[in-house]
């Protein structure tokens, strides 16, 4: 089997071309929602501490801080999840798809 | 406003540089024989896995990779147990001990980088490489130059956090167990190199999978236990550590962790992409079948990790309640009994008894264990896989020649350990694993990522960007305070951030882009072309190397 023209024949095929564009706008997206969140985590604890150090409640001894922290922890669980679930369906169908067409 | 820069001073001089590395002051315990019998258990069992390993070494592929033979949440165990190391484990619970919330901090930073790893790097570097991430760097670059290189970042980090774990290892065994510094540390040499010079990655990832499971359940088990303590009552867990502790309401804010932007981001910087670096780490991608089960592997660790920290979060809080308050466990003067690092081990004895205790020692000591033969496999690997066969022999090397060269380096590599074991015992090891981190992010994150993404890098380029990353990252970790004022005694640091990560990081950006732009030779062009068939492969995998068979 010459690799070079099954390359170019999964590059001709538009169901590639989408599934690239798909797949990359879909894991960058996801890194951004993730990074975001970490550097402003990041950037409200060295400018302004006490946004988080603020009890939830009136009496509570709770802060905001804990919530946000979990939260950022169920995050990265969740995001992860999402990902796997789509990559390891949809996109891997396509690209088996892709692949079987590619190499007939 | 004297009183609060003081906290923050004594805060910053309590926690370590990177609660990854065990620091600070111990004192030899007495001999703890409970604990010794059951790290006993755990040898002899790990050692017969070894043994039933090494019959199905047969190739290199099998050594290095375990044939890709593991399941995506076998993998994802193993990577969750590479990054709870016995030094994780106990500082981080200390941490929280001593700040409360700055653990919480401490642990996230470690964590965020998983999920971004899986969106950007997972399936595509199991698309392309096959024993270690240099395989995936030099694919369409310039091979003995890369693979130097890389090979050269790797040794460096393996080297570091080797360091680190070692003696965090003979200064735990002090504590736990009672035994002599020199004793431990010989002794882990020994063991890692057993388990790596014979058992290879199946017998390193066995080892890690069943160690994670015991550390999982154990902390599973003592925040379990702290939580019933509380009636399962979080805000009262909270109230009651914030009547008890010294510092009381401090305890549930930001405190002195991070306290300049740029520190900050530097951290979070070092500890995001450095994990994308480790070659420890990114050598688990190998040992998978396919990019399905790569992803599978990212999702569990990243759940295992994160239930991890917030486990050690309940324990420390936890250790507010029931070790603070306890005159068992501290000294004459009030402090606790071998130091806050202590604090885990502490709570496992007030909460499980001694045979409970004996159970908390002999993981933490399985920990450091299975961390050190899972380094010592990626420096091991780094040498006769990247240096001699693709190097020195260009990729003619036998087999047999090969996994001769692995033995040889596990074995240099424990000597090695136990040497400079022995040499850190009294030294300030703080800054090690950020260094380590810190290389990590700026010299084997950078090319790697580039290689993949971007068209237009050229040998060249990676080759000046990686040094530049790599000289930045060392030169201002030695002019930086945790070095130059902490390990030297100079009166002022000259680079007056603790993390070196962001500017190294920029410094290896801006190489790998300036000199690859502007390399105009005819071997570039040719790097170039090949993109092509690389992008198509790290998309379909096709062609990429799967599980095995023989």
């Amino acid at each position: 089997m010459n690799n070079e023209n099954v390359y170019r024949q999964i590059n001709a095929d538009p169901r590639f071309q989408e599934l690239v564009a798909k797949r990359g706008r879909f894991a960058w997206g996801l890194a951004i929602i993730m990074l975001a969140s970490y550097f402003a985590f990041i950037l409200v604890i060295a400018f302004d501490p006490q946004l988080l150090g603020a009890p939830l409640g009136a009496g509570s001894v709770t802060t905001w801080g804990i919530p946000a922290g979990l939260g950022l922890i169920f995050l990265s669980f969740a995001l992860t999840g999402v990902y796997v679930q789509r990559a390891n369906g949809e996109f891997d169908r396509i690209t088996q798809e892709i692949l079987k067409e590619a190499q007939k | 406003m004297l009183a609060r820069l003081l906290t923050a001073a004594a805060l910053l001089a309590a926690s370590p540089a990177f609660a990854d590395a065990l620091t600070g002051d111990v004192q030899k315990q007495a001999t703890n024989w409970t604990a010794i019998g059951m790290f006993v258990v755990f040898i002899i069992f790990t050692m017969g896995i070894t043994k039933w390993a090494a019959k199905r070494n047969t190739s290199t592929s099998d050594y290095y990779t375990a044939g890709g033979s593991i399941t995506g949440f076998q993998n994802g165990l193993a990577i969750a147990g590479d990054f709870m190391s016995a030094a994780s484990f106990l500082g981080i619970s200390a941490l929280v001990f001593t700040s409360g919330y700055d653990g919480l901090i401490y642990s996230i930073g470690f964590l965020v980088g998983w999920p971004v790893i899986l969106f950007l790097m997972a399936e595509r570097l199991r698309n392309l490489g096959k024993f270690t991430f240099s395989d995936v760097a030099s694919y369409r670059l310039g091979q003995t130059p890369i693979r130097v290189l890389s090979a050269f970042g790797s040794l460096i980090v393996v080297a570091f956090y080797l360091i680190a774990q070692m003696v965090g290892a003979g200064k735990l065994i002090q504590l736990l167990f009672g035994l002599d510094y020199l004793v431990a540390v010989v002794m882990v040499g020994v063991l890692m190199v057993m388990y790596v010079m014979f058992g290879g990655m199946l017998a390193t990832t066995w080892v890690q999978i069943i160690k994670a499971v015991l550390l999982l359940s154990g902390a599973t088990f003592m925040a379990v236990m702290v939580m019933y303590n509380v009636g399962f009552d979080f805000s009262r867990l909270f109230s009651e550590a914030v009547a008890l502790h010294p510092k009381h309401e401090a305890i549930m804010s930001p405190g002195g962790l991070v306290s300049d932007p740029i520190s900050a981001i530097s951290l979070g910087l070092a500890l995001m992409f450095g994990t994308a670096g480790l070659p420890h780490i990114l050598m688990r991608f190998f040992t998978v079948g396919d990019a399905k089960e790569a992803r599978k592997s990212v999702f569990y660790a990243t759940g295992f990790i994160g239930y991890f920290y917030i486990l050690t979060f309940i324990i420390g809080f936890g250790a507010i309640l029931l070790v603070m308050t306890n005159p068992e466990f501290k000294d004459a003067s009030g402090a606790i009994v071998g130091g806050t690092n202590m604090v885990a081990i502490h709570l496992a004895s007030a909460v499980g008894g001694n045979l409970f205790l004996g159970f908390i020692s002999a993981v933490a000591f399985a920990t450091i264990l299975a961390v050190v033969a899972g380094l010592a496999l990626a420096g091991a690997s780094a040498v006769a896989h990247d240096l001699y066969a693709c190097v020195i022999k260009q990729g003619k090397a036998k087999e047999e020649d090969e996994m001769k060269v692995t033995k040889r380096t596990t074995l240099a590599l424990g000597v090695v350990a136990i040497l400079l074991g022995i040499a850190f015992e009294n030294q300030n090891i703080a800054f090690m694993v950020g260094l380590a981190f810190s290389v990590a992010a700026s010299c084997n994150f950078p090319i790697l990522f580039l290689s993949m993404y971007w068209k237009n890098l050229t040998t060249r380029g990676a080759l000046i960007g990686g040094a530049m990353g790599l000289v930045t990252a060392l030169a201002l970790t030695i002019l930086s305070p945790t070095v130059w004022v902490d390990v030297l005694h100079f009166e002022q640091a000259i680079f007056p951030y603790k993390y070196p990560a962001l500017f190294a990081m920029l410094a290896s950006f801006f190489g790998l882009w300036f000199f690859s732009i502007t390399d105009k030779s005819k071997a570039a062009d040719e790097e170039r072309a090949r993109f092509f068939p690389q992008f198509i492969r790290s998309q379909t995998g096709l062609g990429a190397s799967g599980a095995v068979a023989h």
